[in-house]
C-alpha cells in the first residue's frame, strides 16, 4: 500500500520537470516545424500553409549556400585541430612530468570563459589591417620576422572562416586533452609493461595499444565538438560581427527571424540545424545510455 | 638511472612550454591593455608591458558595463540555485526509484541538452511574450532553468548512482519514507555534486549570449550582450574593450581557479559519462 503511493510521490516529483522538458524542447520544436511550414513572414504570426517551401528557398539560396561552405570549413579545421591538439597535450601530460596539474589547468581555463569574451579579444589579436595600421599577431610576426605569416585573418576571401577556428580551437582543444587524458588514465599500466615485455617500442605501443584504446574517446570529442561547431554562433557574432562572408546558419537564422522578420524561413534554419545535429547526437545517446544498462 | 630517465625527458617541457604561450596570449594582452594608462594606448605598442600602472581602463569598462555585470549576477544565481535543485530531484528519483519507463524518460530528457536553440527559438520568444515575461531578467532566468534541466539530472543521476543502493533499503527497512531517505541521507552527501551542478550552471549562464541576445531589452542586457555592443560600437576604444572583456571573464575565471576541481567534473558529465 505504502509502495504504491510512493510510486505516485516519484513521479509526481519529477513530473514538472519532465513536462517543462517536453514542452520547451519537443512541444517548442513540433511548433518551429508548424512556423517552417507556414507563410509567415512580418511581424504578425501567419500560419498559413506553404508546405515546404521554405526549405526548398533555402536550397535555392546562394547565401544558405555559402552557409554550408563555412560550416564545413569551420568544422573540418575547429574539430580536427582541438583533436590534434588535445591527444597530442594529453600524451605529453601523461609522461609524469613535473607541473602536470599547473599545465592541465592552465590549457583549460578558457573553458571558463564565453565565446564573446574570447571573440572580442581575438577580434583584435587577428586585426586585418595592413601596413602602417598593422597590429595583433600581425605586428608581433613583423617584429619577430616572421613576415610570411602575415595575413588578413577573417578577411581573407573565401576563406575568412578558417581564422575563425583558431579562437575556437583556443577554448576546446584543452577540453579535448582532458577527455584524452581521462583515456589515457584509464589503461592500465601493465597492458604497455607487457608490450614492453614482449619487445615493442614506445612507437609501437602507442600505435598498436594505446590508439586503438583511445577510440571511444575519439568518437565522444568528434560528437561533442562536431555538435558545438554547427552551432557555432557567438564567437563568429563577437570577432566580426554580421558579415555575410562569416555566415552560418546560425547567424542566417537570428537575422532572417529577428532583423527581417522572415519567421518561416527562420524556423526551417533551425529545424535544418536540429537536424544535423541530431544525425550526430541521437545515436551518441542510445549508444551511451544502452551500454549504462548492459553494465 | 633515474636522472637520465628525467633528462631524457626535458625536452618535453618545450612543446609544454610553447602551448602555455599560446593559451596565455589572449589573457596577457587583455591584462597589459587594461593596464596601460590613456596615454599610452596605441595599437602600435600593444605587446609592450605598460610604463606606468595605471587602471583608467578597468575604471572606464566598469562604469559602462556595471548594470549588466549586476544583471548577470542577479540572473546566474537564481538560474543556477534553481535548476541544480531541480536535478537533484530528478536524478534522485531516476537513480533509485526506477518507475515503469524511466529508461525512456532519461534519454528523452538527455536530448534536450544538445538542441541548437534556434530550433526553439521563435517559439520561446512567443511563449515569452504571451505570459507578459519576454524582455525581462525573470523571462531569461526561467529559460536557463528549463534548458539546464537536462544537464543537472544527468550529473546528480550519475553522481546518487554510485551510492549503494543496501544503503537506501536499510533506511526504507527501518521506516524512512522516499523524501526522507533524500532528507537525511542522499541530501547530506550531496554536496560535492551541488558544487559541480552549481558551478557548471553558474558558468553555463553567465557565459550565455544566444538566450540573452533575443530575450532580453536593453536594460536587462547581461554582461555578454552588453560586451559585445561595445566591441561593435565605433565609439568605445580598444583598450576599454579588452579591460571590459577581462570584467565579463573575472567571475567564472575566479569560480574556476577555486574551484578547478569540480570544473573539471562538470565538464566530464557533459560528456555524458560521469
Amino acid at each position: 500500500m505504502r509502495l504504491k503511493s510512493e510510486k505516485w510521490l516519484n513521479i509526481l516529483l519529477v513530473s514538472p520537470s519532465i513536462i517543462a522538458v517536453l514542452i520547451f524542447v519537443y512541444g517548442f520544436i513540433l511548433w518551429s516545424v508548424r512556423v517552417s511550414l507556414s507563410q509567415w513572414k512580418g511581424l504578425m504570426p501567419d500560419y498559413t500553409w506553404a508546405g515546404l517551401q521554405n526549405y526548398r528557398d533555402l536550397f535555392n539560396d546562394p547565401r544558405f549556400h555559402i552557409d554550408i561552405r563555412n560550416t564545413i570549413i569551420f568544422t573540418t579545421l575547429f574539430v580536427g585541430g582541438c583533436l590534434v591538439i588535445g591527444i597530442f597535450l594529453a600524451i605529453l601530460l601523461d609522461q609524469g612530468l613535473r607541473g602536470e596539474t599547473f599545465f592541465r589547468n592552465l590549457f583549460l581555463f578558457p573553458m571558463a570563459i564565453s565565446f564573446i569574451v574570447t571573440g572580442v579579444v581575438w577580434r583584435w589579436l587577428m586585426n586585418p589591417a595592413l601596413g602602417g595600421r598593422i597590429s595583433g599577431f600581425n605586428l608581433l610576426f613583423d617584429s619577430l620576422g616572421l613576415d610570411f605569416l602575415i595575413n588578413r585573418w577573417y578577411t581573407v576571401p573565401n576563406w575568412g572562416m578558417a581564422a575563425i577556428a583558431l579562437p575556437a580551437i583556443w577554448q576546446m582543444s584543452g577540453y579535448t586533452m582532458a577527455l584524452y587524458l581521462g583515456g589515457l588514465r584509464a589503461i592500465p599500466e601493465s597492458l604497455r609493461e607487457a608490450a614492453r615485455m614482449d619487445g615493442a617500442n614506445e612507437w609501437q605501443i602507442y600505435t598498436n595499444i594505446i590508439f586503438p584504446l583511445l577510440r571511444p574517446i575519439t568518437l565522444s570529442a568528434l560528437i561533442i565538438l562536431g555538435h558545438i561547431s554547427l552551432k557555432v554562433f557567438d564567437l563568429i557574432v563577437a570577432v566580426a560581427g554580421k558579415q555575410l562572408p562569416l555566415d552560418v546558419p546560425a547567424i542566417y537564422m537570428w537575422q532572417t527571424t529577428f532583423d527581417g522578420n522572415f519567421y518561416g524561413r527562420g524556423a526551417a534554419i533551425g529545424i535544418l540545424l536540429l537536424l544535423s545535429v541530431a544525425i550526430l547526437v541521437v545515436p551518441y545517446i542510445r549508444y551511451t545510455t544502452r551500454t549504462e544498462t548492459e553494465q | 638511472m633515474r636522472a637520465t630517465v628525467m633528462q631524457r625527458k626535458n625536452w618535453l617541457y618545450l612543446p609544454l612550454l610553447a602551448m602555455t604561450i599560446f593559451y596565455l596570449i589572449p589573457l596577457f594582452i587583455m591584462l597589459n591593455t587594461g593596464f596601460k594608462s590613456f596615454a599610452e594606448i596605441d595599437l602600435k605598442t600593444m605587446w609592450q608591458l605598460p610604463r606606468e600602472f595605471s587602471t583608467d581602463n578597468f575604471a572606464a569598462a566598469y562604469r559602462a558595463l556595471a548594470p549588466h555585470l549586476w544583471n548577470s549576477v542577479k540572473l546566474v544565481i537564481p538560474a543556477a540555485l534553481i535548476s541544480s535543485a531541480l536535478g537533484s530531484l530528478n536524478g534522485y528519483v531516476l537513480a533509485k526509484w526506477k518507475f515503469p519507463g524511466a529508461d525512456i524518460i532519461f534519454p528523452v530528457i538527455l536530448f534536450g541538452m544538445f538542441i541548437p536553440y534556434q530550433s526553439i527559438l521563435i517559439p520561446l520568444v512567443s511563449f515569452m511574450d504571451q505570459i507578459g515575461l519576454y524582455g525581462s531578467l525573470g523571462g531569461l532566468i526561467l529559460t536557463h532553468v528549463i534548458y539546464g534541466i537536462p544537464i543537472t539530472t544527468l550529473t546528480f543521476r550519475n553522481y546518487y548512482a554510485t551510492i549503494p543502493g543496501e544503503l537506501i533499503e536499510a533506511a526504507k527497512i527501518d521506516g524512512a519514507t522516499m523524501l526522507g531517505v533524500y532528507r537525511h541521507i542522499l541530501l547530506p552527501i550531496s554536496i560535492p555534486a551541488f558544487v559541480v551542478v552549481l558551478i557548471w550552471q553558474f558558468t553555463a549562464a553567465w557565459n550565455d549570449f544566444l538566450f540573452a541576445v533575443v530575450l532580453t531589452n536593453n536594460a536587462n542586457w547581461p554582461i555578454t550582450v552588453a560586451l559585445n555592443n561595445m566591441a561593435g560600437s565605433q565609439i568605445i576604444a580598444w583598450n576599454v574593450q579588452m579591460a571590459g572583456s577581462f570584467l565579463a571573464a573575472l567571475p567564472t575565471l575566479l569560480v574556476y581557479v577555486l574551484l578547478g576541481r569540480y570544473f573539471l567534473r562538470g565538464l566530464m558529465s557533459g560528456a555524458l559519462k560521469g
